[in-house]
């Protein structure tokens, strides 16, 4: 046991003495999440609109006012022709315009329809489609008002943005940036961790000393299951005091989830490590096979329900997808372990999995 | 001028006599071109919607029908309770509750106004306000149809109305791949840039070769030079590389002039290259060295107005993003590829590109030095 606290010392002494990775290793957590916190969010407002009024009368202005004090357009400039309409979008500071039919008021008193259209820059297709949607809901509301008690019939929907009523980035970051630098921290460096004693030889040193296989592994991964756990605290404690996101469920069972998770990470760390011998291609499957999808296939960003169907069962063996899950259940609705058994179930077979497969692959023998 | 020759000479044939190389050029580009294109994608179809529908009258059922008939949404669950419902989303079965309260049709009739409660869950933002864009397109849409049934084609016509007609340019089917293609370019030259350059001198330096040049007579301009200009052909040969994919694979339109896209591609990618040189003389192994590159690729790719638009960030970050070489060149190859602008509307941020290439190799150079 001496033996064995000796050595989880040193794995102490190796990571604490490298300060540019430390500083890094609880840096990063801080400052993309302050980042992506403060600067991500999908709330559309100050949209630049620019206006081809054609008629230049009463109702087209009040039109025009009352699109721009909606609070989702900022008057970019007004057009004078059609031509000018394909070079404003080419600049590409305007998103939308929107164009008032000639003798507007005079045809709307006395044919009852006059016409507006409303053209979105579809370059950037989303955008586009929710831009023209506020729009054009404006519009219907003001002709409402024009025409109050005229108008029969009207359906009333009310939209309410359960969970995350501001539609902030933060919900979804604080639970991607955990999957990724948990990953990050215990898949990637304790793969490099162990290739590098590989590299340098000094694994041989290890090898014939009395710590036996499972004593080394162990002592490799103890310094980074606290790092990552360090980590995961920051993260989770800057969502709440930073960006107030909630934690409506248990604290323990998410500080549980996570152990599970980084446990997880390090068993993969483990396996890659065990099958390569340069810190190289380590770096490179971790970066290529952990990454991408952890950041891409994991619905950090992108819903998975959303991908086409080979990718959707791509998605399945992602571990990441399943954590991300756990932790946006626990944190933003609240529910308990009998809603996440299955996920949770699915993350511990991964690590037995890993584990097994990292012991048969282990060699204690000398090349 | 012969030394930087036969610079580019040695780092080519490193680059190529290392068997991992080609697979990387090659391989990498298809497969992210293929994964993220249809992973990264917004594009809602098969929202799932679990249905309250308490009035059970000839109206809401023709409202449940319409959204049950839009290829957007897909009515999962049909229940009489609230917390069914909400349970259902819980689980993340449904993505949002359409609910209908007791009385709608004969409120519609008698008070000519009746509420209905559309419940999104908006854990991502994103799809959330997608979803609400378009379940209250169908809803608008019933509203009108509901009318004409009930009072006869007249109704439209008797009402002042004004005819709203919207138009999508560029892109008529919002078709989202069109816009992610351009940028997950941009993605494929600068990750592969950052890499190459990022542990390039790094390694030398772990080898220790680094010590053999910096006893030779090569001056350091000399050898920056050396180092940048094979990558920066790989990387250019990369993006032909990308943009004949994205034409044959996924018909991307290319509007602008092709020459303008590798002119500004040739300048970004001097700032990529730059940039992770100067990473590479900073740090001393390349396992620091791929961690700070991780830090900032992390950053500058998902402030480069990749997946969010840079409009909707406050002010502040969008004054930070100015030193985000990713977002000036993902701006300029989509408004090339897809708009067709031309010099004269990119040129605030390619002029932004030069001075930013100009400076950061400058530095780079300065930065490394030959006397340990």
């Amino acid at each position: 046991m001496k033996r064995f606290t000796g050595f989880v010392i040193k794995e102490f002494y190796h990571i604490f003495r490298d300060y540019r990775t430390l500083l890094i290793l609880f840096g990063m957590p801080a400052v993309q999440l302050l980042l992506f916190g403060y600067v991500v969010t999908n709330e559309i407002k100050d949209a630049k609109v620019a206006i081809y009024d054609q008629s230049k009368d009463e109702v087209t202005r009040k039109l025009t006012e009352k699109v721009l004090s909606s609070g989702y357009f900022i008057l970019e400039k007004n057009l004078g022709n059609y031509n000018q309409i394909g070079p404003t979008f080419r600049e590409g500071k305007t998103k939308l315009v929107i164009v008032f039919g000639s003798n507007f008021a005079e045809k709307l008193q006395r044919e009852g329809r006059a016409n507006i259209q409303i053209l979105g820059d579809a370059s950037d297709p989303n955008t586009a489609n929710i831009l023209v949607n506020y729009a054009s809901g404006i519009i219907n509301n003001y002709l409402i008002s024009m025409n109050s008690g005229q108008v029969p019939m009207r359906i009333i929907p009310e939209v309410r943005m359960q969970y995350n009523p501001g539609l902030k980035g933060v919900f979804m970051f604080v639970p991607g940036i955990m999957a990724m630098l948990l990953m990050l921290i215990s898949a990637l460096m304790t793969s490099l961790s162990i290739t590098r004693e590989k590299e340098l030889g000094t694994m041989e040193l290890l090898l014939v000393s009395p710590l036996r296989p499972i004593q080394i592994i162990i002592g490799k991964v103890i310094p980074y299951v606290v790092l990552a756990f360090l980590d995961a605290c920051i993260i989770l404690g800057m969502g709440k005091f930073v960006f107030g996101v909630p934690i409506e469920g248990s604290l323990i069972l998410l500080l549980a989830e996570s152990l599970l998770y980084i446990t997880m990470a390090l068993s993969l760390g483990i396996l890659i490590s065990s099958i390569t011998n340069s810190q190289q291609v380590a770096m490179t499957i971790s970066l290529m096979a952990l990454m991408l999808p952890t950041i891409l296939l994991s619905g950090f960003i992108f819903p998975v329900e959303n991908m086409p169907v080979i990718l959707q069962w791509f998605c399945q063996i992602m571990p990441p997808k399943y954590f991300i899950t756990i932790i946006k259940d626990i944190m933003l609705k609240g529910n308990g372990f009998i809603y996440l058994w299955k996920e949770s179930l699915i993350l511990a077979v991964f690590t037995v999995m890993f584990i097994l497969i990292s012991i048969r692959k282990f060699k204690i023998r000398l090349a | 001028m012969n030394t930087i020759l036969f610079i580019i000479q040695k780092e080519f044939i490193q680059v190529f006599r290392n068997r991992m190389m080609l697979p990387i050029i090659f391989v990498v580009p298809l497969v992210q071109l293929i994964i993220l294109v249809n992973a990264a994608t917004f594009e809602m179809k098969n929202i799932k919607v679990s249905v309250i529908d308490l009035d059970l009258s000839s109206s809401s059922r023709k409202l449940v029908s319409k959204f049950q008939g839009s290829p957007f949404f897909m009515v999962k669950n049909v229940s009489f309770s609230d917390k069914e419902a909400e349970k259902e989303m819980k689980k993340g079965n449904v993505d949002m509750i359409l609910h209908i309260p007791y009385g709608f049709e004969r409120r519609l009739v008698k008070e000519n106004a009746a509420k209905i409660q559309v419940i999104v869950n908006a854990i991502n933002g994103a799809s959330a306000g997608l979803i609400d864009a378009y379940s209250s397109m169908i809803i608008l849409d019933f509203n009108r149809q509901l009318l004409v049934d009930f009072m006869g084609p007249d109704i439209l016509s008797s009402a002042q109305n004004i005819n709203v007609s919207s138009n999508y340019w560029y892109n008529p089917k919002l078709n989202y791949k069109t816009y992610m293609v351009p940028g997950i370019l941009c993605l494929l030259v600068t990750i592969i840039g950052f890499l190459l350059s990022g542990m390039n001198i790094v390694r030398e330096k772990e080898i220790g070769t680094i010590e053999q040049i910096n006893v030779t007579p090569i001056r350091k301009v000399q050898f920056i030079a050396g180092k940048l200009l094979p990558f920066w052909i790989i990387s250019l040969f990369e993006l032909a590389f990308g943009l004949l994919v994205g034409k044959l694979l996924f018909n991307i339109p290319i509007i602008g002039s092709l020459w303008l896209i590798f002119l500004s591609a040739a300048v970004y990618i001097f700032v990529i290259l730059g940039f992770g040189l100067l990473i590479s003389t900073m740090t001393n192994t390349q396992q620091q060295s791929m961690l700070v590159s991780f830090f900032f690729m992390v950053i500058f790719i998902l402030m480069s107005g990749l997946f969010t638009s840079i409009e909707s960030m406050p002010v502040w970050a969008q004054n930070l993003d100015r030193i985000n070489p990713i977002a000036y060149f993902i701006r300029i190859m989509r408004m090339v590829m897809l708009k067709g602008s031309d010099f004269h509307d990119i040129r605030d941020s390619f002029y932004s590109l030069v001075v930013y290439a100009l400076a950061i190799v400058s530095f780079a150079v300065w930065r490394y030095r030959k006397v340990t």
